[in-house]
Formats: structure tokens, sequence, C-alpha cells
């Protein structure tokens, strides 16, 4: 299974509902577009929920950080929220922890950007 | 102390084409290899992981999504580990000129991280010129290491 996406709004801030694996392919490239499609149409705060994400590669991290710098480059922010032991194991492993800031609790995520 | 090379028996040996659905199918074999193996739920991650960040090496960096060459694997076991063999038929590839994926200059870069995380959940690796052409990379996961 690739990855399903859906954008949700809580205040000012979109919601990235993210399901099954972000991978190289199929999985990889609909994240990527979807970050640009939200930056380009002046989103600003972009939550990344993977609490429904089972697997990600390197190359589905790759996406992760390009849209971190996307987003970032638009003069907005992407943050974490819902993260599995395995990704939290990932973003240990790649030193990521100390770019990407991540939430254990959506409410506290979306507080973090007022 | 035995070779523990010569006590592998060969388990799998596939000729794969150089596409993603390769790489799939690969992650699949060796993750089922590894639960017959009676590896756990962790550890079988960790092998497809591994191996799926070998064959997209093998299939998108060494052989270029070639349709005129193959991706080599082979699985071997033995009582307390699985070997893992993936070969491509690329120009070859010098671990040393990989950047440091954990240099604070490189940690927004896209891509770089596969050895990383191979070598991360892997107990053994090793990278060298295959016979014939190519790369070859042999991944070696141990059992009950604790």
């Amino acid at each position: 299974m690739s990855v399903k996406l859906n954008t949700r709004q809580v205040g000012d801030v979109t919601v990235i509902d993210a399901a099954g694996r972000i991978t190289l392919g199929e999985g990889a490239s609909s994240f990527r577009d979807l970050i640009r499609d939200l930056a380009a149409k002046g989103d600003k705060r972009l939550l990344l929920n993977l609490a429904e994400v089972s697997y990600i590669d390197s190359s589905g991290i790759g996406e992760l950080v390009s849209g971190f710098t996307t987003v970032t480059n638009h003069g907005g922010s992407l943050k974490l929220v819902g993260l599995s032991k395995r990704v939290k194991d990932l973003l240990q492993i790649t030193k990521l922890y100390t770019v990407f800031e991540a939430f254990d609790d959506e409410a506290d995520a979306i507080r973090s950007f007022a | 102390m035995p070779d523990p090379v010569s006590e592998e028996t060969l388990k799998e040996q596939r000729l794969l084409d150089s596409t993603l659905q390769s790489v799939d199918r690969a992650e699949e074999i060796a993750v089922a290899a590894a639960e017959e193996l009676g590896f756990d739920e962790e550890d079988r991650h960790q092998i497809g992981m591994a191996v799926r960040e070998c064959m997209v090496n093998a299939v998108v960096h060494g052989n270029r999504y070639s349709a005129h060459k193959k991706v080599h694997l082979t699985l071997r076991s033995a009582s307390n580990h699985l070997a893992i063999v993936i070969g491509d038929e690329g120009a070859g590839f010098d671990l040393n000129s990989l950047p440091d994926p954990l240099a604070q200059e490189n940690l927004l870069r896209q891509s770089g991280r596969g050895i990383l995380l191979i070598r991360a959940f892997m107990d053994e690796f090793d990278l060298h010129p295959r016979a014939g052409g190519g790369t070859e990379v042999r991944l070696v996961k141990h059992k009950n290491r604790q």
C-alpha cells in the first residue's frame, strides 16, 4: 500500500494526516506534490500527522526533509506529530530530531504554532 | 572457530529486473525468509528495510533502471544468522565518495541516508566490486543477540 494523504484545517494550522508507507516511488512523490501545493498557496503552518504511517524508507525521510525545506523557504514551518517508535528511531539514527520539531500530542503541536 | 560463511546453506537465488517492483519483491522475500528462520518482528522490519535500501541503490544508482541489467539477489542461512547478497551490473561505487549524512552541513540533503540505515539495522555490511562488473553488498543479521 502506498501513502494516503488527507488535509484538514484546525484554526490556522493545516494538518496533513498520512497513512501507509512513504517510500521511493508513488508514496514519496505524492507527499512532495502535496507539500509543494500547500506551500505555494500560502499555507505556512503545516502539521504532519504520521500516526498511521507504518513505514518510511530513506527516500521517504528525504521527502520529509525536502518538505521541511520547501515550507521553511516559503516562510512557514512544518512540524511532526504522532511518530511511532520506528519513525522516532529513524529520526534518531539520521540526527533529524535536531531538525524537526516533533510532538506526541496534536493539541500541543497546534498550540506550538501560536 | 568455524567459518560462518561455509556453514551457510543457499536459501534463495533470484535474478531481478531493475524496477521498483523488484525492490518490493526483494523486501518481501527477505522478510519471509527471516520469519521462517524465527527472527522477531523488529528484526524482520530491520532486515526488510536494509534489503529495500540496498535494492534501491542497485536499481536506481547501480543499474539506473536499465532493462538490460539485472539485480542478483541471494539469501543464505545458517543456524544463527541470515546473509543477503545483492549485486548490480552498474559502473561500480566508491563508498568513500559518499558525503557523511550526519555532518551538520548535510542534514538537510534530500538523499544519502540509505547506507547509514543499512549499517544501523544489520550486524554486518560489506560492499565490494562484483565479479563480472558492478557492485555487490553482503548483509548479515544474527539471531539472539541479547
